[in-house]
């Protein structure tokens, strides 16, 4: 083939989403865009209490009401459905499980007690409010660290509140290395309660078919087969007439990663009703009823020589988990746990996660789902221990980092790093920050008064989620590649985005690979009724999972290719290319045959080749044999304003390594949604509760997702280092821009105040807490 | 019930709605002109943002009745004949990720570069503060009001 004949290239190019302009056009399909003839509205009552027995439920007023179809209440909705599924169950674990309407003792502020069903959503909120619950309010227990002092049960038949410990590494070298080391840095880290707030609501519209038996779920979820499977046994329809539906999904972040019980609700009404009912959420609802994510406390104790060697490492956490869990809770601290010994050399480390229950909302994954937590322990632990042995923080993370010739890379915890070169980002990282002039330029402005910090962060994450061995349902991915008769190109593929763009992605690599133009590649995802297989969108695996299936299809479907050229050409398989779209005789390249061509060959069959079935379609399942591990370098400048405790972030640098790149566009997107997630964290975001678990911070009113004037523009950088366990190289992105950012934040307020004496704030950085903490560094309270 | 008019994207539509009824609803159920999302309830996450009579508006604060004899421009309305430059801005400069708050994140963009066709990159993050995106730390939005600006001036 000639040079000119070459199609575009189109991986690693900045395309232009082909989401976009149905979105930008409102021509989008979110599930309440569905309006279904005859579609009912299903509105829940809920508890106001923390923890209280149900001494009364009265529905007969809002049965009556105008417009009401059916009224759901605790005991026909426990005798009708199986419990809300939990997957993550580990060893010796309490899992108190609960359905989706509690009767005998509410649990959380938020809790589904009872669920209408009316012709229209404002008839069915009208007959909510007729509703009569009549409850015996209990002492409820919302610090975890009182939980486990013997404060009240939140579930009295468990006779206690610890749900399990886990632990990890070797505690007793552990031990030994940080009792005797030179230096031992001791601190309690709070990493804070987080709500995870997607703009859309999660929302759910259930159609039981009585003809058919078939139950079709459109769900704002990120996992729709295994939604199928799960709501097919908790609504008890046959999984074979279950379809689900993740249209259009207005963001996830893990929270739609899990089985709700309004799922369940509007699955069994649908069913009972035989009509389509709609669940939508309300913000309100959202704060109480969907899962959160973090809150864990950590006490960390990191031993070192004077030198800044590390020795030891060894962590207690105590995770609140709220009280139940969700489809993965009890496994998102033990992601923390895998990656405690971050990008450094730690010779002896052992960890111990006590999970706890409270009378607060589940926790599960929320957009970096136990990694940031464990990058935060560490990076604050490195600068704590910079600051006690008078060290730049720079030159002490050089020092302990895991060489790049170093990898793979066994860690204490068990796993394998893939590969990494840390030196290389951090490089790259003071370049751009310019960090010696900064330096100089910081002590110049605090003779003026003026406190500047510079914080860092260099972090490693877990991706590629992954070995099915380590998750509860798999953790492989299937794709299907089927050229269509004319040479069109249809791709399937069971990752279901919500804004990470594989639709256009996953175009390229399979435009760029069979030869067609982009526009003749169709991707198809989220609907179980037309992709066979799939595991779902987390934990940064849509590319480096669903990716390799595709390209194991592709893979496939240039073979079957090759066989249906050799057999037209009359010459051996082996003595073809496939390049772009042509197959060619390797020795006369003039002798080419088209892929419209192959395919008209392969689904007219008239003359098969030997062994060949017709039809040019292939599907595959990729079992990851590794995670990857992407990295990087986050860095932070500050100025604190010691009169108001304002932090006003002057900049904020990323460099990240995400292993090779298919759309430079999509990975800036998701680093600078993950960037603001993750300074949203150290800066702003908060759930608060008060002693009673009320959530104080329970409304866009009380609770800060950051504005556009409350975050700078990025400065963004990569390096490449590609990964083994998977052909394309890549490693994954989505939640890095967490991982890395929210240390660098707090680590350049500290820096900022250290000249007053400060050495650690905690999380979130509100102005009082700014305050507070000069206040008792120059010792005194305020 | 109360009979209202109002034109929307320069077509007129009659209706007999609730007092109640937020004009949200009126657009999404009655007149099935989805692309205005709901996102939140207290009129923090602007994702129903639509422009009535001249001036960026929450929809879910705003009662179908008040909109009586009102002119509305929705997105649906916006790119009617080929997209218009704020909806080019936010392609180009992949300005969205999930989508659900873009609708109405584009009309406020709209509406500040009518009152200010060369916002600082200060006002238009100040402009749109009224707007919550969760994915894409609005850094590529402030990009696509820029180029907006650029290619209307």
């Amino acid at each position: 083939m000639t040079t000119q004949e070459r199609p575009p290239k189109l991986i690693g190019e900045p395309i232009k989403r082909r989401e976009d302009p149905r979105l930008i056009t409102g021509q989008g399909s979110y599930v309440d865009d569905l309006q279904p003839l005859g579609t009912l509205h299903l509105v829940i009552v809920r508890s106001p209490y923390a923890h209280a027995r149900v001494t009364g439920i009265d529905v007969s007023a809002a049965r009556n009401a105008p417009g009401v179809v059916a009224v759901l209440t605790p005991d026909d909705v426990q005798q009708s459905t199986e419990p809300v599924p939990v997957a993550a169950q580990l060893e010796g674990m309490h899992m108190p499980l609960r359905h989706a309407l509690t009767g005998g003792v509410v649990k959380f502020v938020g809790e589904p007690v009872v669920a209408i069903v009316a012709e229209d959503r404002y008839l069915a909120a009208d007959a909510a409010e007729l509703v009569e619950v009549e409850y015996e309010e209990l002492p409820a227990v919302i610090d975890p660290e009182q939980a486990l002092e013997g404060g009240p049960l939140v579930h009295d038949d468990l006779g206690t509140n610890l749900c399990v410990v886990s632990p990890i590494g070797d505690a007793e070298a552990a031990a030994r290395a940080v009792e005797g080391a030179e230096v031992v840095i001791k601190q309690r880290l709070m990493n804070q309660r987080l709500i995870p707030n997607p703009i859309e609501p999660r929302a759910v519209l259930a159609h039981y078919e009585p003809g058919p038996g078939t139950l079709t779920v459109w769900s704002s979820t990120q996992i729709p087969h295994l939604l199928k499977t799960l709501l097919s046994a908790c609504a008890r329809v046959p999984e074979q007439l279950v379809r689900v539906v993740a249209p259009d999904v207005g963001g996830g972040f893990g929270c739609k990663l899990n089985v709700y019980p309004e799922e369940i609700l509007a699955a069994l009404a649908s069913r009972r009703l035989e009509r389509p009912v709609k669940f939508v959420e309300t913000r309100q609802e959202n704060y109480v009823a969907t899962i959160h994510g973090r809150d864990l406390i950590g006490h960390v104790e990191l031993g070192a020589k004077r030198d800044g060697t590390i020795v030891g490492y060894r962590i207690k956490i105590i995770a609140d988990i709220g009280a139940y869990q969700h489809l993965l809770t009890a496994a998102i601290p033990t992601l923390t746990a895998l990656m405690l010994q971050g990008v450094y050399k730690i010779p002896a480390l052992s960890g111990e996660i006590v999970e706890v229950f409270t009378n607060k909302t589940p926790t599960d994954a929320y957009r970096g789902a136990g990694r940031p937590e464990a990058t935060y322990y560490l990076e604050r632990c490195m600068d704590l221990l910079a600051a006690e042995l008078g060290m730049d923080p720079v030159e002490l993370r050089r020092k302990n980092f895991i060489g790049a010739s170093e990898f793979p890379f066994d860690t204490q915890t068990g796993l394998v790093y893939d590969s990494g070169d840390y030196e290389a980002a951090l490089d790259k990282a003071l370049a751009i920050v310019d960090y010696d002039d900064f330096r100089k330029e910081q002590t110049r402005l605090q003779e003026e008064g003026r406190y500047l910090g510079v914080g860092f962060s260099t972090y490693v994450e877990i991706c590629g989620v992954g070995p099915s061995s380590a998750l509860p349902a798999g953790g492989w991915e299937a794709g299907t590649v089927r050229v269509e008769r004319t040479g069109k190109v249809t791709v399937l593929t069971g990752v279901s985005p919500h804004g990470q763009g594989e639709e256009t992605s996953f175009a390229q690599i399979a435009a760029e690979r069979l030869g067609v133009g982009i526009e003749d590649v169709t991707v198809i995802h989220g609907d179980t009724a037309q992709v066979s297989a799939g595991i779902g969108t987390f934990g940064s695996r849509s590319l480096a999972v669903g990716g390799t299936a595709l390209v194991m299809s592709l893979d496939k479907i240039e073979a079957k290719a090759k066989r249906f050229a050799a057999h037209a050409m009359e010459v051996q398989a082996d003595d073809l290319e496939f390049e772009a779209g042509q197959v060619y005789v390797k020795d006369a390249p003039e002798k080419t045959i088209s892929l419209p061509e192959i395919a008209t060959l392969a689904y007219n069959a008239v003359d098969l080749p030997p062994d060949t079935e017709p039809g040019l379609e292939a599907t595959s399942y990729y079992e990851p044999g590794n995670f990857t591990f992407p990295f990087g370098t986050h860095v932070a400048v500050v100025e604190v304003d010691t009169e108001s405790g304002v932090i006003d972030l002057q900049r904020f640098i990323s460099v990240d390594d995400c292993g090779n790149i298919i759309n430079p566009l999509i990975v800036e997107g998701q680093i600078h949604g993950g960037l603001a997630q993750g300074i949203a964290q150290a800066l702003y975001e908060e759930a608060v509760y008060d002693a009673n678990g009320q959530l104080l911070s329970g409304s866009l009113m009380d609770y800060a997702v950051p504005r556009a004037d409350q975050l700078p523009s990025f400065e963004l950088a990569t390096t490449v280092t590609p990964t083994g366990v998977n052909p394309l190289g890549a490693k994954g992105v989505g939640e890095a821009g967490t991982i890395g950012s929210t240390p660098a934040i707090v680590n350049a307020v500290v820096d900022a105040l250290s000249p007053l004496g400060v050495q650690h704030i905690e999380m979130m950085l509100r102005p009082e807490r700014v305050l507070d903490a000069i206040q008792t560094a120059k010792g005194g309270a305020r | 019930m109360p009979e209202i008019s109002v034109t929307v994207n320069g077509v007129k539509h009659q209706e007999e709605v609730e007092p109640r009824l937020l004009l949200v609803h009126l657009l999404r159920e009655r007149l099935r002109l989805t692309g205005t999302h709901v996102g939140c309830d207290t009129s923090q996450c602007g994702a129903c943002t639509i422009v009535l009579d001249g001036k960026s508006v929450k929809s879910c604060t705003v009662l179908a009745v008040q909109a009586d004899g009102s002119e509305l421009l929705t997105i649906e309305g916006l790119g009617k004949d080929g997209l218009h430059p704020v909806q080019q801005g936010f392609w180009d400069q992949h300005g969205l990720q999930c989508g659900y708050c873009t609708p109405g994140m584009i009309m406020a963009a709209y509406q500040l570069l009518q009152d200010d066709s060369d916002p600082s990159e200060e006002a238009i993050r100040h402009g749109l503060r009224g707007n919550l995106c969760r994915c894409t730390g609005y850094q590529n939005i402030v990009r696509a009001v820029q180029q907006a600006a650029r290619t209307t001036s």
